[in-house]
């Protein structure tokens, strides 16, 4: 399979004082028709990379092609081939969403329908509406239907789903899904983990300018060691102070960690674990407030890579399902 | 529903579909149909009326009641150029002091049949009531003239106020359309990252200036036609020398702020910044470069400064072909420094130009 996007030791520092090292050093490949997900907390770098991927910003250092061509002798070219959408475009005021679609459609040339890119991402009832009366989230598919315009091999997508309700979120998933399953390939960043857990074949972790993992999510889960999370508060303070140590003889336990006043446990097992939990609370007469076991995600794989949280307003809209 | 690969439709061309889009943009903000249709119109219906030359007479005039009154307010009514009133003698002095009558006509002190005048020697207005009043009651009571005289008017067409102001705001909208229309306009796209949305298509750089241009001077020729129409009709202001030259002038007039608006915009990231440089760049033009009133009224000292202003060569050579009919060609030192403004201003707003 071959490379749809790569980029190696992909370097950017804005000039300034003191100048920010957005970028410091990102390798991609990105496959043919793989969905690829670059995630991180906000500053991270991921608009930076993805802008100079779109061949928007020049890199300080570091190669770039995109769909084996480079942006220095084949712009044109790639232009015509990629779709994107900025993290933030607001389209003229004044034009209707169709006319919007149809000044996009003539920049390229070939591409699709404007009325049939506006009716696939559920657009078409406001399709005569002035783009200054749309909501937020209609303008975000205004944004993806221009991206879609020209019948691109290559989305860029650059947070497609923040601000958006869980209806449209589940919409635009649905539209890039489609888009996937026809071959093509998508690079999208998000900071929602979960997002790309259900939508992305492949992510990559970036912090501070770097990709600090890198993998299938279920990979990169695996690395964690175990696959369940269970998260358990206290009635007793005294229960809830004590330290870490005191939680990771349990069996199957590889990691413990406190998030406030909730204890979270990785585990292997968690039926092996849950009874000696129990047990040991008992012991000591502590009850408990809480207690709920999930599948280990994204973000716990985030919190063990660089100890801090990812998005505390992670307001999705999937409740995060327990089990057993 | 997927498209299927083959089905391609075919396109508008990148250019005209620009063009389309921001010519309704344009006509979908009130705003802007105001102040460049509207606007200018009302500039020459306010200031045409208030500096129009009128023909002297509407002389106020008191007489003091008495025998000879009734006479002489006839006389001069029929005359057609005097406000005549009556009034007892108290009143007719105050009118006089308060400066509500430029002249009081009392009956003659010294002999019954002849007339008393009080006028004011400072005043022009009076002396002229005066004398013109004199003259008709004279003529009334049966003066003849010694030698005949005809009088003929000589207002000539173009030397009134308004002749000289439409070629001035002509050029008032011109400099307004550049600034704000490609200026002002790509700031505000620069802003909605639009500009850099634009990029990242297959779209040519040079169509979309080109196509901003071009819209641009769509927007000025109805703009031009409504001023010139308005102010024939209105006040019949005609163009001594060719509408081709006028029309001429107009597209480097365009050329020339369309240049120095997309140098205004080359580099600008926020609406103040635009705004700021754009009032920089306009003020000395509307002060300086005779829109309202010839730059010949500033000292001496700066008048080279103010002939080197963009908007300066421009209004002039406007002035010369609509007022004296003057040929392009003895233009020429003006056609060039228009030109090279537009001309530098193009280039350097073409090598500075951020797209994002
Ligand atoms: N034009 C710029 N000039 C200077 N610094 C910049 C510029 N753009 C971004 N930065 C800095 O570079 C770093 C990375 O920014 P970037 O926009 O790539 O982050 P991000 O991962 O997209 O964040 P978010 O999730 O908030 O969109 C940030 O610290 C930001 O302040
Ligand atoms: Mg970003």
């Amino acid at each position: 399979m071959s490379c749809a996007v790569h980029c190696s030791a992909l370097t950017k520092t804005y000039p300034g004082k003191p100048p920010v090292e957005a970028v410091r050093g990102i390798d991609l490949a990105i496959d043919e028709g793989e969905c690829f997900g670059v995630l991180g907390p906000n500053g991270a770098g991921k608009t930076t990379t993805i802008e100079i991927l779109e061949g928007l910003l020049e890199p300080s250092s570091g190669d770039v092609s995109v769909l084996g061509l480079n942006w220095r002798d084949h712009g044109a070219r790639i232009r015509q081939q990629i779709g994107i959408s900025l993290q933030e475009t607001r389209f003229s005021d004044k034009l209707t969403v169709a006319e919007t679609a149809r000044l996009f459609r003539s920049f390229y040339p070939r591409g699709l329908r404007p009325d049939e890119v506006v009716s696939r991402v559920g657009l078409e009832e406001k399709s005569n509406a002035w783009v200054k009366h749309l909501s937020g989230g209609q303008r975000q598919r205004l944004a993806i239907a221009v991206a879609l315009i020209g019948d691109p091999a290559l989305l860029f997508l650059d947070e497609p789903t923040t601000g958006l309700d869980p209806h449209s979120r589940r919409q635009l998933w649905e539209i890039i899904g489609q888009f996937r399953s026809q071959g093509r390939t998508t690079l999208l960043t998000t900071h929602y983990m979960e997002e790309a857990e259900r939508l992305c074949d492949r992510v990559a972790i970036v912090d501070h300018g770097r990709v600090i993992a890198s993998g299938t999510p279920r990979e990169l889960i695996a690395q964690l060691g175990g696959h369940h999370v269970v998260e358990f508060s206290l009635t007793a303070r005294e229960g809830a102070e004590q330290p870490p140590s005191f939680w990771i003889d349990l069996p199957t336990v590889v990691s413990c960690r406190h998030e406030g006043m909730a204890i979270h446990l990785t585990v292997t097992q968690p039926h092996r674990v849950l009874p000696a939990l129990v047990e040991r609370l008992e012991r000591r007469g502590w009850e408990l407030a809480s207690l709920v076991t999930r599948h280990a995600s994204l973000d716990d794989v985030f919190v063990t890579l660089t100890g801090r949280a990812l998005e505390s307003d992670v307001d999705s809209d999937d409740e995060e399902e327990p089990h057993e | 529903m997927n498209e299927l690969p083959g089905s391609y439709e075919r396109r508008q061309h990148p250019f005209v579909s620009l063009i389309a889009a921001r010519v309704r943009e344009f006509i979908r903000e009130p705003a802007a149909i105001f102040w460049v249709y509207v606007f200018p119109l009302i500039m020459v219906l306010a200031l045409g009326l208030a500096f129009r030359d009128k023909p002297v007479g509407g002389f106020t005039v008191v007489v003091q009641a008495g025998a000879i009154a009734e006479h002489v307010r006839q006389v001069l009514t029929d005359d057609g150029r005097f406000r005549v009133s009556v009034c007892d003698e108290a009143e007719s002095r105050r009118r006089m002091r308060t400066g509500r009558a430029e002249l009081l006509i009392a009956p003659g002190a010294d002999s019954p049949a002849g007339y008393d005048y009080y006028f004011d020697p400072t005043q022009a207005n009076s002396v002229l009531a005066r004398q013109l009043a004199d003259a008709v009651l004279q003529r009334a009571a049966d003066r003849r003239d010694a030698v005949t005289v005809r009088d003929h008017a000589a207002t000539e067409p173009g030397g009134r106020y308004v002749d000289f102001l439409v070629p001035g705001l002509l050029g008032m909208g011109l400099l307004g359309g550049g600034l704000w229309g490609v200026g002002f306009a790509i700031v505000d796209l620069r802003l909605r990252k639009l500009l850099k949305r634009y990029l990242a298509t297959p779209m040519k750089r040079s169509q979309f200036l080109l196509a901003t241009m071009t819209s641009r001077l769509l927007f000025t020729i109805p703009e031009v036609l409504l001023v010139l129409l308005f102010s024939h009709w209105l006040f019949g202001v005609t163009s001594q020398g060719s509408y081709w030259a006028v029309g001429f002038l107009i597209l480097l007039g365009t050329f020339e702020f369309c240049g120095i608006g997309l140098l205004v915009a080359s580099r600008a990231q926020t609406i103040e910044a635009v705004s700021g440089i754009m009032n920089a760049v306009m003020l000395p033009m509307w002060i300086g470069s005779g829109i309202f009133f010839s730059p010949e009224r500033f000292p001496e000292s700066v008048q080279p400064l103010l002939a080197f202003l963009p908007l300066t060569p421009l209004i002039h050579a406007l002035r010369s072909v609509m007022l004296e009919s003057t040929s392009l060609v003895s233009l020429a030192p003006q056609l060039a420094l228009i030109f090279a403004w537009g001309g530098i201003s193009f280039a350097l707003a073409l090598r500075w130009f951020r797209w994002n």
